[in-house]
């Protein structure tokens, strides 16, 4: 599968800060989970597989595995528009810890 | 085969950005990328997508991506799709992604240069009606009545005073092969008209109502919502341009209330019932024009 996929984080010097306009694609270092209040957990007895929730979210975090919504918390921002877009109501926001 | 949520690429192109959560124009550029492919080469102005895309050593796209002068989306595109003719290289889609600013302000001329060679690119549009990635600022697509911080609302003046300019009927205009209004709210509809453009040869522009929570004051999970009902209360029109017709994608019988597309919103929560009125004559309007004038 295609994704930019966190790496090493060097320490980048000056030598290593492209002349050019080029770099490697998909290079993160950072995840995003730390800027979450609220997380979005699934209920796979009520999740139906229809995808919507990986249709709108705007981080691309959730997938479909088996009929089911998986989602990546390393990347999760805990907007909750999953959550609202699921017709069964199959996703919950709970608050972090 | 139609798209849908079922046949589009499994593949993230854009992933780990650091857009607020609930961005509209962040879900805008992920789902089109989808279509469109590993070998989409995108080009991005100043804006919030750059921004959010490329901190180094964050480089948040897997595909071929770079960042143009804000002005110069379309010119970059041009360029981009010249050099790869050039070197015999077929397998690729020249995509610009430029905000509203960067697009009906200062990427016009650029723009309607593209368009005018008819330069073989797809340029997308993600408005989300100011220049975010600034703090908010007015752009000629934001709308009448909208409160940023350079059309402030008071006693006397509230918020912008100048309506949205329309930029997808400046570009049809030109008598572009292919030119879509589309939101993220619905999400097959914009995916299939990029679908249909990748298709086309020439220049394409697709224009996509793309919400900023933090520009347009509503909670981060109502971003779909909003992004539906701009186009439900008539304020946004799904439509295509192409073969030098206009037609709509959806003519609603009904439409719902302006007022209430309005007052969730904190851009326009000083306006009083006289300027809603204004925007809702405005409204009708338009779409007397359209039913009078398109198909
Ligand atoms: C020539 C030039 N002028 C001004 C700027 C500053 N600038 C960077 S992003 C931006 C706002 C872009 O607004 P828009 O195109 O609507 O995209 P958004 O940030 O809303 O996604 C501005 C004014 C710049 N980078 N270059
Ligand atoms: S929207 Fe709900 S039912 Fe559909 S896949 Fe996502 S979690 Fe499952
Ligand atoms: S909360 Fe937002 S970022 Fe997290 S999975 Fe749901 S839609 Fe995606
Ligand atoms: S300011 Fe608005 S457009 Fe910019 S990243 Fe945040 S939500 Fe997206
Ligand atoms: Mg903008």
């Amino acid at each position: 599968m295609i994704k930019p996929t966190v790496r090493e984080k060097k320490n980048f010097g000056f030598a290593d800060v492209p002349e050019d306009t080029s770099f490697e694609a998909g290079y993160l270092v950072s995840v995003n989970s730390g800027w979450r209040s609220i997380r979005p957990v699934v209920n796979t007895d009520k999740c139906i597989g229809c995808m919507q929730c990986y249709l709108y979210c705007p981080d691309g975090v959730i997938s479909i595995q088996e009929n089911k919504a998986v989602i990546d918390y390393d990347f999760c921002k805990g907007c909750g528009i999953c959550s609202k877009i699921c017709k069964p109501g199959a996703i919950g926001m709970e608050r972090e810890r | 085969m139609s798209i849908s949520a079922k046949t589009l690429d499994k593949n993230e192109y854009f992933y780990g950005h650091k857009a607020c959560a609930g961005c509209g124009g962040s879900l805008a550029v992920r789902n089109v990328l989808k279509v469109l492919g590993k070998n989409a080469v995108a080009v991005l102005p100043a804006g919030c997508m750059s921004a959010v895309g490329f901190n180094f050593p964050q480089l948040c796209f897997a595909n071929n991506a770079i960042i143009s002068t804000f002005a110069g989306t379309a010119s970059m595109l041009t360029g981009i799709e010249a050099g790869f003719r050039r070197r015999g290289i077929k397998d690729f889609t020249a995509v610009g992604f430029a905000g509203d600013g960067g697009t009906a302000d200062i990427g016009i001329q650029a723009l309607s240069g593209a368009i005018d060679r008819n330069d073989n690119i797809i340029y997308i549009c993600y408005d989300n009606e100011a220049y975010m990635n600034t703090g908010i600022q007015k752009s000629g697509l934001t709308p009448f009545g909208a409160k940023t911080t350079t059309t402030p609302a008071g006693s006397n003046i509230h918020g912008n005073i100048r309506p949205k300019k329309n930029m997808f009927e400046i570009v049809a205009a030109h008598d572009i092969p292919y030119a879509a209004t589309a939101t993220v709210g619905y999400m097959n509809d914009f995916l299939n008209k990029v679908e249909k453009a990748s298709k086309i040869q020439g220049t394409k522009y697709i224009h996509v109502i793309a919400p900023c929570p933090t520009g347009w004051g509503i909670p981060v999970s109502d971003t779909i919502d909003a992004a539906r009902e701009i186009v439900d209360c008539g304020l946004w029109y799904l439509a295509e341009y192409e073969n030098h017709e206009f037609k709509l994608s959806r003519d609603p019988k009904t439409f719902t209330s302006v007022e209430d597309y309005l007052r969730k919103q904190a851009r326009f929560k000083h306006l009083t019932d006289e300027d809603i009125k204004i925007i809702t004559d405005s409204r009708d309007k338009k779409w007397e024009f359209i039913r009078k004038n398109w198909n």
